[in-house]
């Protein structure tokens, strides 16, 4: 159990090295955020001061050398554009993108897992079939497509819901959110549905293959023999034996959601993570660009490790070793 | 005494893009308190196909067509589902032949066992367990309170093997249908089961269907035999009629193709070509077209040629002795 947690620190350590080198050498090749920044008017000596001051005379290298002093000295740098520390920013914006993430999954997690144990005990039921065509529709159908039909329904036609931003914010247990108060949830429910189609859709497939799979098996036939009814078989038998793909999938899925929930949180003016990414790209504001995405391998990192401990907790027979 | 176990008429159809499929073909049998019918038969001739119909288990596309399949009296088949499903594992249980997917690789043994004494008994989780340690005690489980914590990869193929005999006993069921229990088992393994399967009869009084292609097991095994073509029953008697006088020409094959009862250095007798595809079976007695003695009145279907205690579907057979 130990060795395998160094080795996975370990290469933790390489992946997050790694991806600073492509992403800074990506980043420098973009071009020159000073261009975007300055007023046009400024003189040359104007330009080539600043220039000097955010260090972008120096030849690459030396500038990923000082990048990296900086990192191991507790600094990420400093927003261009908002001339706040990095990291400031990044945690302003990320109770948001978590609260909308949060819901999202839940939707799809407490929406998809039913429908798919449903599709899969019963596959020739006309239910079954309906939910499998709404699944195909929740992960073709383009999300901000589908954003932007919710906003013409509930909130333009209909009025019921606001069409964007997020609501108000309350503190519980010290804790703020926009998840206390009502008009938080009147803000997150629309885009959190629209952020759960794609993975209800996956979760209903992924549920519904493994139960099909399962309904096959001796054990549930054994089961079956015993005289277990089968809601108890599907639940106390088959629900653990079909959880590790779902769970592999569901911590993927919550990474790049949290990471990449960019569409949404556009169509919807969410003040989330991924409108910020998008913003400092088209800002070419690089410290925000290069430390919001090392922060992202961290969480991927993360999150897989979550993912392998769930796993020895679901199948005895995974035991965490170090090296594979 | 009442049978344990009797099968009346017993057809089982399943529905193919081909037309139906009689996998089960007016099967009758019984088997007393304590006995054990070898229920004898090469793949594809319906034998477990019984063993799923007697439990209820028929998944589609197939469907019990007809026949009663009477547990200590009670007719099965006139349940509703929910009654069925109050019977199975209480008066009637299943062993499957592959020790290694029979128990759900996630759970503990003494788990699953546990759920298998609650669902009919009402007691709490801790005198669960303790039936299930006494059920691994009876089956010759060595260490049963350790196994009930092991996971199923945990324990080798001939211990899950009498796991799952354990759980199909935890009720001590009237009848238990054992689908070639041992065949995935080594031969020595598979003695020491044929041993405790024959004392947990005697010893509790249940009725065994064995399942099983292999005449040798049921030869020293069962006292009743019953042997499956097609989806019928074409001979049946005790085990001792069966196999020192088989008198279906089938029957004879089979037993003439079991290495061991030959002098070694001669070549094994086979039965020529192979079973029939049941789905379009051709009328009148289904081996006639690979047995030796067939003659033209063999296009009709036979009838009981023999006596109500050894009984046999056949024009020709063979001298009872």
């Amino acid at each position: 159990m130990l060795s395998y947690f160094i080795t996975r620190i370990a290469q933790a350590i390489v992946v997050v090295f790694a991806m600073s080198v492509i992403v800074f050498v990506g980043v420098f090749a973009i071009g020159n955020p000073i261009d975007v920044m300055i007023d046009p008017g400024a003189t040359q000596a104007i330009r080539e001061k600043l220039i000097a001051q955010y260090g972008l005379d120096q030849p690459l290298v030396v500038q990923y050398w000082t990048f990296l002093r900086n990192v191991f000295a507790g600094d990420l740098g400093t927003s261009m554009v908002y001339n706040i520390p990095v990291v400031d920013l990044v945690f302003s914006r990320f109770p948001a993108t978590l609260e909308l993430v949060a819901v999202s999954v839940l939707i799809a997690v407490g929406v998809g897992i039913p429908a798919g144990l449903w599709a899969g005990y019963r596959p020739d039921s006309f239910g079954a079939k309906l939910v499998m065509a709404l699944s195909v529709l929740g992960f073709s159908v383009p999300t901000f497509w589908i954003g932007m039909l919710l906003i013409m329904g509930f909130a333009v036609e209909l009025g019921w819901l606001p069409s964007g931003g997020r609501g108000d914010e309350a503190t519980f247990l010290g804790v703020s959110s926009s998840l206390f108060t009502l008009d938080g949830w009147s803000h997150v429910i629309m885009p959190a549905i629209n952020l759960s189609l794609f993975k209800m859709g996956l979760m209903i497939r992924l549920t519904r293959a493994g139960m099909v799979e399962a309904m096959g098996t001796d054990y549930v036939k054994f089961a079956r023999a015993q005289g277990l009814p089968d809601r108890q078989i599907v639940f106390s038998h088959i629900l653990r034996n079909i959880s590790i793909p779902i769970v592999t999938v569901l911590g993927l899925e919550l990474g790049s959601t949290l990471a990449f929930a960019v569409v949404t949180e556009s169509v919807f003016n969410w003040p989330g993570v991924g409108k910020l990414i998008i913003d400092s790209i088209l800002q070419l504001d690089r410290p925000v660009m290069v430390s919001y995405l090392i922060m992202v391998v961290i969480l991927f990192v993360l999150i897989n490790l979550v993912v392998d401990l769930v796993y020895a907790r679901l199948d005895p027979r995974v035991r965490l070793k170090g090296g594979a | 005494m009442s049978a344990a176990l009797e099968v009346k008429g017993l057809t089982t159809q399943f529905s193919t893009r081909k037309g139906a499929v009689t996998a089960v073909n007016d099967v009758s049998f019984s088997v007393q308190p304590g006995r054990i019918l070898g229920l004898v038969g090469e793949s594809g001739s319906g034998k477990s196909v019984t063993g799923f119909s007697i439990m209820g288990l028929i998944d589609e596309p197939g469907r019990i067509i007809g026949g009663q399949v009477m547990v200590q009296g009670a007719d099965m088949r006139k349940m509703s589902t929910e009654e069925q499903r109050k019977m199975r594992g209480r008066a009637v249980s299943m062993v499957f032949q592959d020790p290694m997917m029979t128990l759900n690789p996630v759970l503990r043994v003494g788990d699953q066992m546990a759920m298998a004494v609650r669902v009919h008994d009402k007691v709490n989780k801790a005198a669960a367990w303790e039936r299930a340690r006494e059920a691994l005690e009876i089956v010759g489980i060595p260490a049963p309170r350790e196994r009930l914590q092991a996971y199923p990869h945990q324990l080798s193929g001939g211990m899950r093997q009498r796991v799952a005999i354990a759980t199909a006993l935890l009720h001590r069921p009237a009848v238990i249908i054992a689908d070639e229990p041992t065949t995935a088992l080594d031969v020595s393994i598979q003695g020491q089961i044929l041993a405790e399967v024959r004392r947990l009869a005697d010893d509790i009084g249940t009725a065994i269907v064995w399942v099983t292609h292999d005449l040798a097991v049921v030869s020293s095994l069962a006292d009743d035999i019953a042997v499956m073509y097609a989806g019928r029953i074409v001979e049946s008697g005790t085990a001792e009629q069966v196999i020192a006088n088989p008198r279906h020409p089938y029957t004879r094959g089979l037993i003439d193709s079991v290495p061991g009862l030959h002098e070694p250095g001669q070549d094994l007798p086979q039965i020529p070509g192979s079973t029939p595809q049941l789905v379009n079976l051709p009328s009148g007695c289904p081996f006639r077209s690979r047995c030796p003695r067939a003659t033209d009145i063999c296009a009709s279907f036979p009838h009981n040629t023999g006596t109500e205690a050894h009984s046999v579907l056949c024009h020709h057979p063979l001298e009872a002795t």
